[in-house]
């Protein structure tokens, strides 16, 4: 009887066509071509000399393109950079910096509606009332028609359409006010949807627990669902919130001088230098980036808390 | 602890199966069948269980153990037949489902704890917002259960700090919290290192001698051997054969219960 085993190193035993015993000598260690890339000094070194070279390339494009020099001249003009950041009076230059801060209170006070609005909209899809059935087709509706049109034709459509009304109260109000309803109008959309998502991601055992204790179909959405919901959607809301803040540049489209991308805009029709938009994308860069690393933070967390919980979330 | 009788009724004076005074029949179903899509999973199931009395439900996966406990609990409409509660059909249009499962606990095989909430939470939610109990007396009475069932220490840790057997046996408390009249257990232990097994049987054990009204589903057939009063064997969504554990396990009469009893015990499980 042969010995089973016995044929070190063989792929398979030609019997059984299963392989045993110990696998062929060397089968542990790494390829010469590939221990020759990896290893922490190499690694260190291949990734500073690709970026140094993706860096470079990218400088020669701006130096040595045809248009380099007048690209750098209306772009990156120090002289007119700050002053677009600070604003001039007497040549009529409205302060970017001033605009930024009117649009961090547009996105702070459209953020916190949005919130609550799209919570609204997305527990009401949820709800099996029959009092409620033309609430949930409208939602319905809402969700479909907002995610469908674009951000700036809701706000040309509110933003000029509403003051054409001629409503007492409704049609005299601010552009703030048509640029952060349009906002709201839109976005809710996005978010009601992104709330769903997370309520149907909390598993229908939950649902089956609390009901079980007798609690309504709203108490256990309430109480169960939408509690585990809400924790698993905060990283893609975040999300949402940074394309928001940067959308609040377009209501500079209903013509007043309300952000930082309107200041820009005056700027380069009247001198025709756009230094005045890089200093706006930089201002917008530096709002988005720490917010995108927040969201990035939130996840990791919320990864490791996985792994470390076996998939139990608190 | 106090037997079921005397707990105070928990479900106020609207709700419809109003337990009457025991020795009765808590729980009868006739004819219940329960199809999902093309798959009929009871093809009609007829069992009647008396106040105080134990029931295992023994068969394999998929025999349709757990639909039953669902349907009993209203989690499954049923599509044919009826469930009476201490005579009163609670499969008939217009009964108040949330006030039926009040009086019915269910345990499931994945506990199905509240990953957000504490310990006491867990335990508190149903009579707080299904009874309207106050908060303080909830809590009150949250904390001496799990004193009861030795989990004082863990009421405010979150289930993912728990093992498995403690989870379950807070799943257990959570459902006791709302004084039920009859506990469902949807195969308690299945989920559950083999060590940690028998603290929760301690617990159901317990509960039996207490005098609970239980329908147990379960692979336990050791346990079901000790605790029932009286075990059905399911097989394809009938009850194939039912009598005293020592008549099933010992002296099956139908030809399945024999065959899957003899698998059970090759499995090393009897």
């Amino acid at each position: 009887m042969p010995v089973r085993g016995s044929r070190e190193g063989a792929y398979l035993d030609e019997q059984t066509e299963l392989a045993f015993g110990a696998p062929p000598p060397g089968s542990f260690e790494l390829g010469s071509r590939r221990s020759h890339l990896l290893g922490g000094q190499r690694a260190a070194v291949v990734s500073s000399v690709s970026t140094v070279v993706f860096i470079g390339g990218v400088v020669a494009l701006f130096i040595f393109a045809p248009g380099a020099a007048v690209v750098r001249h209306t772009f990156f003009n120090p002289h007119d950079m700050k002053e677009a950041f600070l604003g001039n009076p007497r040549k009529g230059l409205y302060s970017v910096g001033k605009g930024l801060v009117v649009n961090i209170e547009m996105f702070l006070i459209a953020e916190v509606l949005i919130l609550f609005f799209a919570l609204v909209i997305a527990v009401l899809r949820q709800l099996r009332n029959p009092v409620l059935y033309p609430f949930r087709k409208l939602a319905v509706v809402y969700t479909d028609v907002f995610r469908g049109v674009p951000l700036i034709i809701v706000i040309y459509g509110i933003g000029f359409g509403v003051p054409a009304l001629y409503l007492k109260g409704i049609s005299t109000q601010s552009d703030f006010v048509y640029g952060v309803v349009a906002l709201v109008l839109s976005y809710s959309a996005y978010v009601a949807e992104v709330y769903r998502a997370g309520i149907a991601s909390v598993h229908q055992s939950q649902v089956a627990a609390a009901r079980s204790l007798g609690l309504s179909h709203w108490k256990s959405l309430r109480h169960v669902v939408l509690p585990q919901a809400i924790r698993t959607v905060i990283p893609p809301l975040l999300n949402d919130f940074i394309s928001l803040q940067k959308d609040t540049a377009l209501v500079s489209t209903l013509g007043a001088v309300i952000e930082a991308n309107r200041a820009a805009q005056i700027d380069s029709s009247t001198l025709f230098v756009y230094s005045s938009y890089t200093v706006a994308a930089l201002l917008f860069l530096c709002l988005t980036i720490p917010l995108a690393r927040f969201t990035d933070r939130l996840i990791a967390r919320d990864v490791g808390r996985r792994l470390a919980t076996g998939g139990a979330v608190r | 602890m106090s037997t079921p009788e005397d707990a105070p009724d928990p479900g106020g004076a609207a709700a419809p199966p109003e337990p009457p005074p025991a020795p009765s029949e808590a729980i009868r179903l006739e004819e219940v069948h329960k199809s999902f899509g093309a798959l009929e999973v009871l093809r009609g199931i007829d069992l009647s269980v008396a106040t105080h009395e134990v029931i295992c439900l023994i068969g394999a996966s998929g025999s349709g153990k757990s639909t039953l406990l669902r349907c009993v609990n209203l989690l499954e409409p049923v599509n044919a037949g009826r469930i009476l509660l201490w005579g009163h059909d609670i499969t008939a249009p217009g009964v108040d489902e949330n006030a039926v499962r009040r009086h019915i606990g269910i345990v499931f095989q994945a506990f199905n704890l509240f990953p957000h909430m504490s310990v006491l939470r867990n335990v508190t939610l149903g009579p707080i917002q299904a009874l309207g109990v106050p908060r303080d007396e909830a809590e009150e009475a949250g904390r001496s259960l799990l004193r009861r069932f030795g989990l004082s220490e863990k009421q405010d840790d979150y289930p993912d700090r728990l093992s498995g057997g403690q989870q379950q046996r807070v799943a257990i408390v959570r459902a006791l919290a709302m004084r039920p009249r009859i506990m469902l257990l949807d195969e308690v232990t299945s989920a559950l290192d083999p060590e940690l097994v028998s603290e929760v049987l301690d617990v159901i054990r317990e509960l039996a001698t207490a005098g609970m009204t239980m329908l147990i589903a379960t692979h336990e057939m050791g346990f079901a051997r000790d605790i029932a009063d009286r075990v059905c064997f399911l097989d394809e969504g009938v009850i194939l054969e039912q009598g005293p554990p020592k008549q099933v396990f010992t002296a099956p009469s139908n030809a399945r219960t024999q065959q899957f009893l003899r698998r059970i015990v090759q499995a090393g499980r009897l």
